[in-house]
């Protein structure tokens, strides 16, 4: 009888705990809205499993408790009722996968009009790079990081000369307007995670990795490193500020280039060094 | 990868075939109560268990070489690969594995003669190659690290070192396992003498065979482009 | 359809050992220590990974001290978090749940239920448990090792495991990581051939593959399986240690640390978790088939009742074995790798679930029409049932590549993987100890405690992780020594983290209880009498309780049936042991 009721309990907690508590997908600010539906049917289709064979099992349990003189049912299998059960958790689980699928071909389907920029990540901090008049990125490798090209862009290539670099700013974004996101870590594995935008990927030092969505909604997100890469990984955060056209323009004016900053160091350099700095308590702060 | 994955069908379809046709698989366990004059047949083989261990391992070792082979042809297709120079004692020491393993066989010949004595010096040749064969693959590693291929310098050379030294070390680990058949030869019963020495021969063969695959894949690996790309495959 | 015929081109098996292929000890070393007796290795096995098993549970402990109290305690720092999260996930993983699995209940169990004398190849096997405590001796030193442990996570992902930022990266800790896990695979590999082989060759008369209890059904299969993904681990240990020690470049790329260009370059990163997966995914399931079979025979026995669907549970063990070979990149839907791995990943996990799915319906069709006796090996069981039901249905949105986006590397995936291969599994250890310990020592377990035990690990575990989800959902990321001021984590989060850390804490005191329980019951325990459960299995038939060296006797017992003859109609009690022969020439068991 207890263990019945425990059963249920179980089961009726786990529903009513998922109804009503407090703990929920932060409020979505990207075009990923598919994404949460398919949480919600996966949600509904395994929940109801869930209850169903829990409530179920209490019922074995409150039935068929031992009795004297009571003997189980001799029966070693019945094949038609196994093939139904095959069937129908294969319909289930198709019913979760095709939507699946279809989203994740939106997702790796990159709109031609999107407007690519870099996210950058090193222990244990972010960089971004924006591309300038020309609406390129110039090409980067890590063997031209120095504190002066803290990016590594490619001094050479006249396309990166009007990249905007923004170190140690946050990220600006222009609302409804479809960024690819293009990932590049230079020391370790990181990812860049900003939970309202709901996509997230890993950047793998030595290749560039990308995903895509569109900002829909204006406001300040954080953005977390979501891949262990050492003691400052919790430290790891950014923030990404979504803006309106005119906003984000008005902004994008005043920014320099990375030919600007280039002239900005030498003379800098020329003066004094940059002080030595406790890089775990840098990233801590 | 896909090669991985191929073996890994071989011996699972192996197994699979073996499982359905030799052991019933579809049967129906709870119709086919036994009497004590009709009891079942187990389906073990009627092969030695020493065999059969044996090739167990084999799959094993089977496994780890595919990896291997799948993990080097994915390294190799990035652009830093400079091939080494081919250190021409290798081809000597081929040689002297494949005179190893000759003499093996020779041995395990003689035993199923019952020729003690004939096994006793095939076995000591086939050692005594297999030390050489070891002491020449040192020698190979001096002659590149002296000509400046270390580990680090290229991923080639990485290779070449961890796949020599993992084949060197399985070649140390039969030695052993030859070495207590040595050392049994003159007490020992012939039926236990003959398996000892067969498992040695077999798993020479496989060593053997497993270097050739490494001398091939080390020396000429783009030459099948086709076989290059299902080990990189689908990670290429 | 089946084509044994009795003896006719096989020979059956002798009926009883010659004397010299039958190994003796001499000694009490030999007999207690350095023991070629599968029975005695098991139970080392099992108590070694018990022991080591405690410091993982420490180790979380301290973890949840940190996540529900952070910045409280201030011995606890990053780096130490880090290490303890490793270490954690590595002892559990491997140290603790292959080892007690296969080297424990495997070798105690094999021989017995097959009617085999011993493993067929005991001195490999001694040796396998030796070197299995050479790696965890390696493992525990690497905690003495100056740095300290390796804090990379039990992923071990290049290039930050082995790169300073990370602790013991370029200490002792992440070689000594490395060595003791190959040291591991050489040592599991010795005993695995064993249990295969066994299982092949070593079964008495009449004991036909589909005769065998589906607790060996899933140690053979499992076993199978580690056998040929354990190797992919073994190359990427050996390769990371070539990185870490030689200045090699398999999974180094050009890198900038801290301002400095270091030496590597060209390697990919993503070929060691290609490898790592490639072990890591059947893995899960080398810890699960054990479970699955363990928990068949348990709900069989105690519910009274045949196992429902026989065959489909030995089909669905072997097909989850070889699906779980091309599954393994759902780990990595978003490492980067190309995007259309996505869909055919994503396909092949959720197949996956139909043969579990099946698994869990012949559970309860097992119970349905039963006779239950709610015994602490059946609670734990029914545990067994919810929790990785639970585990498995959340396993479904992982797996579904698009859903995976937004919830991988956060809390979701913590609570999703304790649920379905910690805490399931874990239930099932129990069950199996409390159903198997009056055969070990020839004493029951006490009832009352064990029923307390149950009852706060089971609803302490469901409690831990079931909200844990939700945190995940919000967005709260994995391997983070604490949140720290967010915009989007509400503050009733930081209270449900203490919440889930005081449960944390009380569960693990849990296990003290059944610790004593263990060494009580050894001496003050009820005596069990050879076959308490009343059970048709082999190893409840033996001659002596604890069975003796040699386990039969003069003569390996005849099997006339298959192991789940529960409940016969006509037959004079409830349950026909494997080895009792018919009452009629026709045959009793031959209903249905």
């Amino acid at each position: 009888m207890a263990v019945a009721l425990i059963l249920v309990l179980v089961a009726v907690g786990s529903v009513a705990f998922h109804l009503w508590s407090p703990w929920w997908s932060t409020p979505i600010a990207s075009n990923w809205g598919y994404i949460d539906d398919t949480i919600n049917l996966t949600f509904w289709i395994t929940g109801f499993v869930f209850v169903v064979i829990l409530l179920f099992m209490a019922y074995c349990v409150l039935r068929f408790r031992t009795r004297p003189g009571n003997r189980a049912h001799y029966e070693p299998e019945n094949k038609r009722l196994e093939w139904w059960l095959t069937g129908i958790t294969a319909i289930g689980v198709a019913a979760m996968l095709a939507p699946g699928l279809v989203v994740w071909n939106q997702f790796i389907t990159v709109p031609r009009d999107a407007t690519e920029i870099e996210v950058v990540g090193q222990q244990w901090r972010w960089s971004y790079r924006l591309p300038g008049q020309d609406g390129r990125l110039g090409r980067s490798d890590v063997r031209h990081v120095s504190a002066e090209n803290p990016l590594g862009v490619d001094p050479t290539d006249p396309q990166g000369q009007d990249d905007i670099i923004l170190d140690g700013e946050d990220l600006r974004l222009p609302i409804d307007r479809p960024v690819r996101v293009l990932l590049r870590g230079i020391d370790v594995l990181h990812n860049f995670y900003v939970p309202e935008f709901r996509a997230k990927m890993d950047m793998i030092p030595g290749s560039i990795t990308y995903f895509w969505f569109t900002p829909t909604r204006t406001g300040t997100f954080e953005a977390l490193c979501a891949e262990l890469c050492g003691v400052g990984h919790a430290a790891m955060r950014g923030r990404v500020v979504v803006q309106t056209q005119a906003e984000y323009q008005a902004w994008l004016v005043g920014q320099r280039t990375f030919a600007e900053l280039g002239a900005a160091a030498r003379r800098a350099q020329a003066s004094a060094p940059p002080p030595e700095r406790d890089r775990y308590e840098e990233a801590s702060r | 990868m896909i090669i991985t994955l191929l073996f890994l069908v071989a011996v699972l379809g192996f197994l699979g075939w073996w499982l359905l046709a030799r052991q019933g698989l579809m049967s129906k366990p709870w119709l086919e109560t036994a009497t004590p004059a009709t009891i079942l047949d187990t389906g073990a083989s009627p092969l030695p268990t020493a065999k059969i261990g044996l090739g167990v391992f084999l799959g094993i070792a089977g496994t780890l070489l595919m990896l291997l082979v799948s993990a080097y042809a994915i390294r190799m297709d990035m652009e830093d690969w400079r091939p080494l120079p081919w250190p021409q004692l290798l081809w000597a020491n081929t040689a002297v594995l494949v005179l190893s393993s000759v003499a093996l066989h020779r041995a395990r010949a003689a035993a199923r003669q019952a020729a003690r004595e004939e096994a006793r010096s095939w076995l000591l040749v086939g050692g005594l190659a297999a030390i050489a064969f070891l002491a020449g693959q040192v020698l190979a590693w001096r002659q590149l690290a002296e000509a400046g291929y270390r580990p680090a310098t290229n991923p080639a050379d990485a290779f070449f070192y961890l796949l020599t030294a993992l084949h060197g070390l399985h070649v140390l680990g039969g030695l052993v396992a030859l070495a207590r058949a040595a050392a049994r030869l003159r007490q020992a019963r012939i039926e236990a003498l003959r398996l000892s020495i067969e498992l040695c021969a077999t798993y020479w063969h496989f060593l053997l065979a497993a270097w050739i695959v490494f001398f091939v894949l080390l020396a000429y690996a783009p030459v099948f482009p086709w076989l290059y790309a299902i080990c990189r495959a689908p990670f290429g | 359809m089946s084509e044994i015929v009795p003896g006719a081109d096989h020979p059956i098996p002798h009926d009883h050992a010659d004397d010299v292929e039958l190994y003796h000890p001499h000694s009490w070393i030999t007999k207690y220590v350095f023991s070629q007796d599968a029975k005695v290795i098991g139970i080392q096995y099992s108590l070694t990974a018990m022991a080591i098993g405690l410091v993982a549970l420490v180790l979380s402990w301290l973890m949840r001290l940190q996540l529900g109290f952070p910045s409280t305690f201030s011995f606890i720092d990053p780096p130490s978090y880090y290490q303890f999260i490793t270490m954690h996930g590595m002892i559990m993983v491997v140290y603790l749940l292959t080892a007690l699995f296969l080297g424990g209940f495997g070798n105690y169990l094999i021989p017995l239920m097959v009617g085999a004398r011993d493993m067929v190849f005991p001195y490999a096997n001694m040796l396998s448990y030796w070197i299995y405590l050479l790696a965890v001796l390696v493992l525990v030193a690497s905690f003495f090792a100056p740095g300290g442990p390796t804090g990379a996570g039990w992923t071990l992902y290049p290039p930050q495991a082995i790169l300073s930022g990370t602790p013991g990266g370029q200490g002792w800790g992440i070689i000594l990581m490395l060595v003791s896990l190959a040291l591991f695979i050489i040592g599991f590999t010795m005993g695995g051939l064993n249990y295969v082989v066994t299982v092949l060759q070593a079964r008495t008369r009449g004991m036909t593959l589909m005769r065998m209890p589906l607790t060996v059904w899933g140690i053979f299969t499992a076993t199978v399986m580690a056998l040929l993904a354990f190797p992919a681990l073994f190359v990427g240990a050996v390769m990371m240690l070539f990185d870490r020690l030689l200045g090699t470049s398999f999974f180094m790329p050009a890198l900038v640390e801290m301002g400095q260009q270091l030496r590597y370059g060209g390697g990919s990163p993503i070929l060691f978790q290609h490898l790592f997966w490639f072990f890591g995914h059947p893995e899960v399931y080398i810890v699960a088939l054990p479970a699955f079979g363990i928990v068949s025979d348990l709900i069989s026995t105690h519910a009274r009742r045949n196992i429902f669907g026989y065959r489909m549970m030995v089909w669905a063990i072997v097909g989850i074995g070889a699906l779980s070979f091309i599954v393994w990149a759902h780990h990595m839907y978003v490492s980067g790798m190309h995007p259309w791995f996505g869909f055919f990943f994503a396909t092949t996990t959720l197949i996956i679930a139909v043969p579990t799915a099946i698994k869990v319906y012949n559970w309860l069709l097992t119970l349905w029409r039963g006779d239950i006796h709610l015994t602490v090996p059946m609670l734990f069981t029914l545990a067994f049932i919810v929790t990785f039901l639970n585990g498995g249905l959340t396993g479904l949105f992982l797996g579904n590549v698009v859903v995976d986006v937004p919830l991988s590397d956060t809390m979701f995936v913590v609570a999703h993987f304790h649920m379905v291969m910690g805490v399931a599994p874990i239930m099932v250890i129990f069950g199996g100890i409390y159903h198997w310990y009056p055969k070990v020592t020839g004493r029951m377990m006490n009832d009352a405690m064990g029923k307390i035990h149950f009852w706060v690990t089971f609803l302490g575990a469901y409690l831990i992780f079931f909200p844990m989800h939700y945190l995940g959902l919000l967005g709260v990321p994995r391997r983070y020594h604490e949140i720290g001021p967010t915009s989007f984590v509400p503050d009733s989060a930081e209270t449900l983290n203490a919440f889930i850390s005081v449960v944390a804490l009380v569960v693990g005191a849990a296990q003290m209880l059944f610790l004593f329980n263990l060494a009580w019951s050894l001496r003050r325990g009820r005596e069990a009498g050879p076959n308490p459960w009343n059970a048709t299995t082999l190893e409840w038939q033996t001659p002596q309780t604890p069975p003796g060296h040699g386990n039969w006797g003069k003569e390996t017992p005849p099997v006339y049936r298959w192991a789940y003859a529960y409940g016969v109609p006509g037959a004079a009690r409830d349950f026909i042991p494997q080895n009792e022969p018919p009452a009629t020439a026709a045959g009793d068991g031959g209903s249905g």
